[in-house]
């Protein structure tokens, strides 16, 4: 039997090698090239304005003097509720989050709930509680919401999206396209956590994983970083999806500059390394719910490292890199022993190795 | 990390790396057998870091490399078949078929589910009697055991609907027909530490006396890699040929006698082709007759398929060491990880792909 006689007969087949990119993969998803691609060919022809286009983490608008940032964020994780926090908390902190790196301090949040017939509701109620308890520990309300219902096995349980405005505060105004050579690569904690805990409470990772969410609200890391180095803050992300490795590819990528990151000065945790090692993957690829790497510049490393470190979530901070005028939009690493290597936006989600 | 932050020590391989340096008259070619070797060596920039002390050129040890293309498009009718739940480790979901992958089958609403463990699907079958589940049993001798046990238990749990489609690959026979090859370089080999683990070294001692090649079992980690080639280097500038093992603290003389015997309870040698390479004879392993009841190729009727490999894939040059990645003149134009020709573009042990990841752009650099 070919895969053409397949198709005669209506099951799935190969798509004709003209269309091979016809229908959404899961790697469209992945926050790596294929996503990249998704929003360029599909989504900026048809909605492309100056402020989309920027692709920030949130939308700056003008709105009576003040500017205001906007941005929305959809969740779908599985399982709902894991070691760390449940899908409410997480889009909680992930709305928030965006909003604060992009200087604001997040005013009101909203919360559109498509939820699946059966789930139970003692669960919805631990989402909702822990979405209210995020929203308020953050200053924030929830203004607005909507829910829908769908049949069983549509929806994972639930979906969530969130949507969240905020201020932004004068003379703060970091983004992507501000890094500049002689920069420093700052982060704020340890990086792979959330990404590996979501992999072990999924029963992916066959042994012990003692990893906990990294969930967390980031506004008093920046408020912290604002009154110290204000406008020398430069550029500002929360490496979530795709890591701290795509983000980082981003902000060279729209700065115009390169960078270059020191192998050993990396904070992985333990019990991440060892799972990465296990499966294959790169800690660097993998999402973070709690962690922001801020540019900066080199005269005020130590500066920013003092910010970070006075706050609970930041006595790991570190300096892992520098911005260089070379290899423009280009991210390498000096390996231990002295060698380099790129370290490239994937194409989708990483893969678990054979052996 | 314990156990492994010991063979990572930056020191230490600035010192291994002098030695080499040192002892090294000449620029010798060596082969690293496995693609986990490849990928350390480019990802932390060994070969960059030996100043032309050696070469080394990337073996076939690449399981998603070398499985044939009618073995991937038989898995790609298989997935596409709506009464099967197509499993497999997550390296083989975007290696390009004649015509699509199985993430494209996926999405195309085929049921492709990744495992970390081929017993993971033999559960998988258990829980959904309704269905057929077939494992896509790739890999060299590291992988046998594993999907060997699979096998042994979906008998003995009396677990009806599993099975595999098998394109099990064995070492040895790689090396000796790159030995044999009128263009081949190679002066010794690092041969793969955990195919070792297995297999003990013992099928080896013939390769190195009758082709008088050096043979170092060697690890996977930067210190692993640097120690095998300061041994295959101390033993081509003495005019030595043997086989050495660096990875002692994992590989011992007979290897894995259990899982020896399980592979060879649940396997017999078969002829197999390599992608790219061609068909080695008594070079795989298929199901023993006694199993053939888990044979995917038997159980379901896949006759018929045609291949067509694209033309400007050189995979078979880069798997033999004859060429270089960079060198290939699709690499990175037509053929990149997100658009692959052929497999080793692909693979986390390919090595077109750790060229192309963390080396593309290496010449240019100045860090």
């Amino acid at each position: 039997m070919t895969i053409d006689l397949i198709a005669a007969r209506g099951l799935v087949s190969c798509p004709a090698p003209v269309a091979l990119d016809a229908v959404v993969q899961l790697g469209h998803g992945s926050g790596g090239k294929m996503s990249a691609a998704l929003l360029r060919d599909r989504f900026l022809p048809h909605l492309g304005n100056p402020t989309l286009e920027q692709l920030g983490d949130a939308a700056i608008l003008p709105a009576a003097g003040d500017w205001l940032a906007f941005s929305t964020d959809t969740f779908v994780v599985n399982p709902l509720e894991f070691p760390g926090g449940n899908i409410g908390s997480l889009a909680a902190h992930g709305t928030l989050n965006d909003l604060v790196m992009m200087g604001a301090r997040p005013t009101a949040l909203s919360a559109g709930f498509v939820l699946e017939e059966g789930l139970p509701l003692e669960v919805l109620d631990r989402v909702v509680a822990a979405l209210g308890h995020s929203a308020r520990a953050a200053g924030v309300m929830v203004a607005t919401g909507d829910t829908k219902v769908v049949e069983r096995g549509k929806a994972d349980g639930m979906y969530l999206n969130t949507s969240g405005v905020g201020v932004v505060a004068p003379g703060f105004r970091p983004a992507p396209n501000r890094a500049r050579a002689g920069d420093v690569v700052v982060i704020s904690g340890p990086v792979g956590r959330h990404g590996i805990a979501i992999l072990a409470a999924r029963g992916a990772i066959a042994f012990e994983v003692d990893v906990v969410s990294d969930s967390a609200y980031l506004g008093p890391l920046v408020d912290r970083l604002r009154s110290s180095l204000g406008s020398d803050v430069h550029a500002l992300r929360d490496p979530t999806r795709g890591g701290v490795a795509s983000s980082l590819n981003e902000i060279a990528a729209a700065s115009g500059v390169g960078i270059v990151l020191e192998e050993g000065a990396i904070p992985v945790p333990e019990a991440v390394a060892g799972a990465c090692e296990m499966l294959g993957f790169d800690p660097l690829y993998v999402a973070n719910e709690g962690v922001l790497v801020a540019l900066v510049p080199g005269s005020r490393a130590d500066d920013a490292l003092m910010a970070l470190r006075e706050h609970r979530l930041g006595p790991e901070a570190a300096v892992i890199g520098r911005v260089v005028s070379d290899h423009p939009g280009l991210v390498v690493m000096k390996t231990g022993i002295g060698g380099t290597r790129i370290v490239d936006m994937l194409p989708g989600d990483q893969l678990p190795r054979i052996c | 990390m314990k156990y492994l932050n010991e063979y990572r020590d930056p020191e230490v391989a600035r010192g291994l790396i002098e030695q080499i340096k040192r002892e090294a008259t000449r620029s010798w070619v060596l082969m690293e057998v496995c693609g986990g070797q490849t990928h350390t060596i480019v990802r932390q920039g060994l070969d960059e870091v030996l100043g032309g002390a050696v070469e080394m050129v990337h073996g076939p040890g690449c399981p998603v490399c070398v499985t044939p293309l009618e073995q991937i498009d038989r898995a790609l009718a298989l997935a596409s078949r709506p009464d099967v739940i197509f499993t497999s480790f997550g390296d083989m979901l975007r290696v390009p078929g004649s015509d699509c992958d199985l993430h494209q089958i996926r999405a195309r609403g085929g049921n492709v589910q990744i495992v970390y463990s081929p017993l993971d699907a033999v559960e998988l079958a258990r829980r959904t009697p309704d269905r057929q589940v077939v494992f896509f049993a790739v890999g060299f001798e590291t992988t046998a055991p594993a999907n060997a046990m699979a096998v042994w238990r979906a008998r003995e749990l009396g677990v009806t609907n599993f099975s595999i489609l098998v394109s099990h690959v064995t070492v040895p026979p790689a090396m000796t027909a790159i030995l044999e090859s009128p263009d081949n370089r190679v002066q010794a080999f690092l041969a793969a530490g955990h195919v070792c683990t297995v297999m003990g070294w013992t099928e080896y001692e013939p390769i190195a006396a009758r082709y008088r090649v050096p043979i170092v079992v060697t690890g996977f980690e930067p210190l692993d890699i640097l120690e095998g080639m300061l041994l295959a280097v101390r033993q081509l500038e003495s005019g030595r040929h043997e086989v050495e093992n660096q990875y002692v603290r994992s590989v011992r003389r007979d290897g894995n006698q259990p899982a020896q015997d399980l592979v060879s309870r649940v396997f017999e040698l078969v002829d197999r082709a390599w992608r790219g390479i061609g068909e080695i004879p008594r070079s795989g392993l298929g199901l023993r007759a006694e199993f053939a009841d888990f044979d995917a190729e038997r159980r379901f009727a896949l006759e018929g398929i045609r291949t067509r490999e694209p033309a400007e894939c050189r995979a078979g040059d880069v798997l033999r060491g004859i060429l270089k990645p960079m060198d290939c003149p699709a690499f990175g134009k037509a053929c990149t990880p997100e658009h692959p020709l052929g497999a080793p573009m692909v693979s986390s042990e390919g090595a077109c792909a750790a060229y192309f990841n963390y080396g593309r752009f290496r010449a240019s650099i100045s860090v």
